[in-house]
């Protein structure tokens, strides 16, 4: 029995289904009937029901890229406010390595940086790195704060919505899984991308939004709207279906980078665990097919394989931990002072503090 | 069921013995808070603001297996006739922690461990029957800032006057009142999350309250589901 | 700790210095403003002011008491304010703050030094017993400018509000059924408040402008143009010049913000 259909609107206690359906994440199973825990979107993959929420607070995980903002420079590590009610740190030998500097002359109270979660604890304290392209503090712009669970959505489908605008605007973006979005460009661009934004927020329950946003791009910018679109379909969707690799870190070879390089130069990074690092990456990108926009994850048929692409992604988060570990080591062979021994959590430093 | 009379006495105000003052439910009406939510049920004005769930500087309130809550319900100085002393007193506390314990069984945090849910209950207008409409508009604003919640609460008091067991008792009927039973209910299971009661009954007319409330807050949580709906919906 | 990001501070700052704001306003433009008079039942005067984002409601309960020794036939005037956390996150419940105090304080001053209320009117025996009136301060939404805000919603609240008759019967008061009376008011008083961003003096700061002030600067005037009250903060100072500046532009913009009131 099924009460409701794909992208139904839903809230808190509703009975979605009973008997053979699989409960889903942001529903509970009782008494055989399947509710749901949020208000959200239903999203109904053959048996299995999930509800999308449509807000949510930032809970760090594992492979996220989070924007952050400095708010507390300790003895050993960089305090840093992830928009999230668990806080992220930076320890120092993130930035450099065997020696250790004078932290305010790297990052200050204030700063806002690019970000990956290398690691998070049994507290849900995130430890966060700089390895990865374009990571490190932002030279100027603005920064746009939205729900997180509508980063999906902002994103679009393979980069749909997200490109389209920074090709529109001009805008260089930076989209936080974390729910803050960066922005520069000229200081109309910027404006007219922070109204595109919040529109997008708003509106990123409903159907057509991209051809939506569109029209709203050309008005704004170019102050008519042309003829002919490109058909694309939009769903309010769940994360594993985009790469952040793909999107966010990819600054054009001749583009002014959007963050300030390290002062030592930058660590020595690992040849071969980078083209590991790379491997990962290719094998878990589909190659860009000729039709742009697919309507369908063909790949995502049942269940049973959806399931296998949720190890998969699981599988490519340790791998990348693999390789950072790898680079940790290869950079740093010395005993660290808060790291004894092989210390799985990596998380003994906070008992420095 | 308890068989009811049809042909009871219309109150004062022109209500049926089992009819709700009017009542109106908006969600998302704050611009800062993360979920929020207005109630009018008669006179009573009610904000409730969420915020979280987030970091708290009470850790000794913090859990590291799940979030908690934390419930404060206050009132305006002006929302009363005889104005009121700003800040907490016997009775907000009182109120504040029945809310919170009205609430929790509703709510699933086992996602955001050792955090803080924080809801704020201000009433600016108040005419009665002000710790349910509170709750049913605590409850609406949790759901609206995404709280993981299995239902939502709602709230509805019986009474007596004249005698008779009636629905939703006003400020007026509530002073010339012989009893007054505030109740808070999870309307999907029917399970009782906040009941007090004051006054005298009689065991058939207390069973007849519970009943009658219930009602109450079914036709409530129907006001709720709608303000939630609502605020979705593009014009 | 909550710390306004760097790049926002320049963005803002770079802005103001070509003349320009976020929301695309002039520098010396008010957000959208709105009065409903009248929207709390138990009160005998309120309003709620909407500025942009931010929201205010003022309520005022009169009742009779003995006046101060040293003022024996005038009434008394009291302005309080809750800064409750429903309003901004940062807000924080029990004992009002210095940051409420202060608001409190200078809308207070704003109807007090303008002798807007006529207090030798709120008398009923010298001496003995005269109106007092407890204007509450109570913030709804804080997107910035809780002062102008809020000294408007007084204002307003303050225009509607009724008192009943009262008279003396055997040194007891006696209240007439059905009979009220207006606040005497002499005039309206508005507040408008200026924060100092980069080298400029801009009106109504929204809440992220505020973030970045170096300094705060909110100017009493009555419809008259007299300047009656006037409250310098933030962390940083003004010089003679902004002073002149911003007062100047007060004055222009005042009967514009006055305007509001009479739209009932």
């Amino acid at each position: 029995m099924i009460y409701v259909e794909n992208k139904d609107l839903v809230i808190p206690g509703e009975v979605l289904a009973e008997d053979d359906f699989y409960s889903g994440r942001g529903t509970f199973k009782e008494d055989g009937k399947i509710c749901s825990s949020l208000i959200g979107l239903v999203s109904l993959r053959n048996k299995k029901i999930n509800v999308i929420p449509l807000k949510s607070k930032y809970v760090p995980k594992k492979g996220d890229v989070v924007i952050g903002k400095i708010n507390d420079v300790r003895f050993s590590m960089w305090g840093v406010d992830i928009n999230s009610p668990y806080e992220g740190i930076i320890p120092a030998s993130e930035v450099f390595g065997r020696d250790k500097k004078t932290l305010n002359k790297v990052f200050d109270v204030g700063d806002v940086l690019f970000l990956r979660v290398v690691d998070v604890d049994e507290v849900k304290k995130a430890k966060l790195g700089l390895k990865g392209r374009g990571m490190g503090k932002f030279k100027g712009g603005i920064i746009v704060e939205i729900a997180p669970t509508k980063v999906p959505r902002l994103i679009g489908k393979k980069g749909s919505m997200i490109n389209m605008i920074k090709d529109k605007t001009g805008c260089k973006i930076v989209v936080g899984q974390n729910g803050l979005v960066w922005i520069r460009g000229d200081s109309e661009m910027e404006r007219i991308t922070r109204d595109i934004i919040s529109v997008i927020e708003q509106e990123a329950h409903t159907s057509g939004l991209t051809d939506r946003i569109r029209e709203k791009l050309y008005l704004d910018i170019t102050g008519e709207i042309p003829n002919e679109f490109d058909d694309i379909d939009d769903d309010y969707v769940e994360s594993p279906t985009f790469d952040f690799e793909d999107f966010e870190n990819n600054p054009k070879v001749d583009d002014e980078p959007i963050t300030e390089p390290l002062p030592n130069e930058g660590f020595k990074r690992n040849k071969r665990s980078n083209k590991r690092f790379n491997n990962n990456k290719k094998f878990h990108k589909k190659s860009r097919s000729p039709r742009k926009y697919e309507l369908e994850k063909p790949q995502l048929q049942n269940f049973k394989d959806e399931l296998e692409q949720e190890e998969l992604e699981a599988k490519r988060n340790e791998d990348f931990m693999d390789n950072i570990d790898n680079i940790e080591k290869e950079k740093n062979n010395v005993k660290k002072p808060f790291e004894t021994g092989k210390n799985k959590s990596g998380f003994s430093i906070f008992r420095d503090d | 069921m308890i068989f009811i009379s049809e042909e009871r006495k219309i109150r004062e105000d022109g209500r049926k013995y089992n009819e709700l003052r009017p009542i109106k439910i908006e969600a998302g009406v704050l611009e800062r808070a993360d979920g929020s939510a207005y109630v009018e049920v008669g006179g009573n004005k009610i904000f409730a603001c969420v915020y979280g769930p987030k970091e708290t500087y009470k850790r000794r309130l913090l859990r590291p297996d799940k979030g908690v809550i934390s419930v404060r319900y206050s009132m305006a100085p002006f929302s009363v006739d005889s104005r009121k002393k700003p800040g907490p007193d016997r009775r907000s506390n009182e109120i504040s922690k029945i809310t919170e314990d009205a609430l929790r069984p509703a709510l699933l945090l086992e996602g955001f461990p050792r955090s803080m849910v924080e809801v704020y209950i201000e009433v600016i207008s108040a005419e009665g029957g002000t710790r349910c409409a509170g709750v049913t508009a605590a409850a609406v604003a949790l759901a609206d800032a995404g709280i993981p919640m299995k239902d939502i609460p709602a709230g509805c008091a019986a009474g007596k006057m004249n005698d008779e067991v009636v629905l939703d008792l006003s400020e007026i009927e509530d002073k010339n009142g012989q009893a007054d039973v505030p109740l808070v209910i999870m309307p999907r299971t029917g399970e009782i999350t906040l009941l007090q009661a004051d006054g005298n009954l009689s065991q058939e007319e207390f069973e007849e309250a519970i009943n009658l409330a219930i009602d109450g807050c079914m036709q409530v949580s129907e006001l709720q589901k709608e303000a939630l709906k609502a605020r979705y919906v593009l014009e | 700790m909550d710390v306004t990001p760097e790049i926002i501070r320049d963005n803002l700052t770079n802005l103001v210095n070509n003349n320009q704001r976020v929301d695309g306003r002039e520098l010396d433009e008010y957000r959208d403003i709105s009065i409903e008079t009248g929207v709390i039942p138990k009160a005998e005067g309120s309003a709620l002011c909407t500025l942009g984002g931010t929201k205010v409601i003022v309520g005022i309960k009169p009742s009779v008491g003995s006046p101060f020794e040293d003022t024996p036939d005038v009434g008394v005037l009291m302005t309080n304010c809750e800064l409750v956390p429903m309003a901004d996150p940062s807000f924080e419940s029990g004992p009002p703050s210095p940051e409420s105090i202060e608001l409190a304080r200078v809308v207070d001053r704003g109807i007090r030094e303008s002798e807007m209320v006529n207090l030798k009117e709120l008398c009923i025996e010298e001496g003995k017993h005269v109106w007092m009136l407890f204007i509450d301060i109570h913030v709804i939404d804080n997107c910035g400018n809780l002062f102008d805000c809020a000294s408007l919603a007084a204002n307003a609240a303050l225009k509607t509000c009724k008192l009943k008759k009262a008279t003396i019967v055997d040194d007891e008061v006696v209240y007439v059924e059905d009979e009220t009376l207006d606040v005497p008011l002499n005039h309206n008083v508005a507040l408008s408040t200026f924060v100092k961003i980069g080298d400029k003096m801009i009106l109504d700061p929204s809440l992220e402008e505020e973030s970045v002030l170096s300094a705060r600067l909110s100017i009493g005037i009555t419809e008259e143009g007299s300047i009656c009250s006037m409250q310098k903060g933030g962390e940083e100072s003004i010089s003679k010049e902004d002073l002149f500046f911003a007062v100047n532009t007060a004055l222009n913009k005042n009967e514009e913000i006055l305007a509001n009131l009479n739209t009932e």
